[in-house]
């Protein structure tokens, strides 16, 4: 016999244990797919990804602050958002002098003992004394390569974010006065906002 | 005859495509680019630059080692 053979009351009896069967298997569904959905909006996933590049810069040598401008100044050239988190030795790039006003005397030896900007960092290896520098500087100037402290001054051009992490300018005792413009202050939490939503992230 | 000119020729990574971003900056859709450069990486370079920032190497040659790349600006 056809279904639609069948009498109205029977028929819609059976329509309703359909409907209700359906409804019980895929409410289920509903529900794990917005849990699936709120699981991926916590992590961060695609959804909050942006078009950036995130660099935390540690080192302080001319030759690994030279790989990290020269990637974040690429990576804004590439029309990417870049941010850099200068932390430690990383300092040393964005520094423009050194005082010793207000400092205290482990404050004052720390200074000493640091470059006193990106002209005059040593390289990570054949440092020699700082002839290994002096060596790289010249092959760099026959190539036309740019200087580091003007690559540093090109980044900020670029519009690439600069963060100076506190923590570790008060660990060394690094003022603010001590450091270039125009640049932002923070903390861990900072590095990490901007990471979670980078395409690239590098630890240099 | 393109609409403006960039020599690049002498200077190394990264610096012809900082400069070719910067000139891109203040030009409109259409409008054509030719740079020229010596740096060994730059046809690469420009190519993943054109890729990425979707607009178009329209040609690149090599004369004498100086490379020639015309981009033309998309929207």
């Amino acid at each position: 016999m056809e279904l639609s053979q069948l009498p109205d009351d029977l028929r819609a009896e059976i329509k309703r244990i359909i409907d209700d069967e359906v409804e019980k298997k895929t409410r289920g569904f509903s529900d794990a797919l917005d849990q699936l959905r709120l699981q991926v909006e916590k992590s961060g996933g695609a959804g909050e990804q942006e078009d950036r590049a995130t660099l935390v810069v540690f080192s302080g040598e001319m030759d690994t602050l030279f790989a990290a401008c020269t990637i974040a100044s690429g990576a804004a050239a590439m029309g990417m958002n870049v941010s850099m988190f200068f932390t430690f030795w990383g300092l040393n790039a964005i520094r423009v002098g050194r005082s010793f006003k207000g400092k205290t005397i482990t404050e004052k030896m720390v200074a000493c003992m640091m470059p006193g900007g990106p002209k005059s960092v040593p390289t990570s290896r054949m440092n020699m004394a700082g002839m290994g520098p002096r060596f790289f500087k010249y092959l760099m100037k026959k190539r036309n390569v740019e200087e580091l402290p003007n690559l540093v001054e090109l980044i900020q051009e670029l519009g690439v974010r600069m963060v100076a992490c506190e923590t570790s300018m008060m660990v060394m005792g690094v003022k603010r006065e001590e450091l270039i413009e125009g640049i932002d202050y923070g903390g861990v939490a900072t590095y990490l906002e901007d990471a979670a939503k980078s395409k690239i992230t590098l630890f240099i | 005859m393109a609409d403006q000119e960039l020599d690049c020729k002498a200077i190394s990574c990264p610096m012809p495509i900082v400069r070719v971003a910067k000139a891109v900056k203040s030009m409109t859709p259409g409008q054509t680019l030719e740079v020229q450069a010596t740096d060994p990486s730059f046809q690469a370079d420009i190519e993943a630059w054109a890729r990425r920032t979707g607009n178009e190497l329209v040609s690149f040659t090599t004369q004498d080692d100086v490379h020639s790349a015309l981009i033309q600006i998309k929207g």
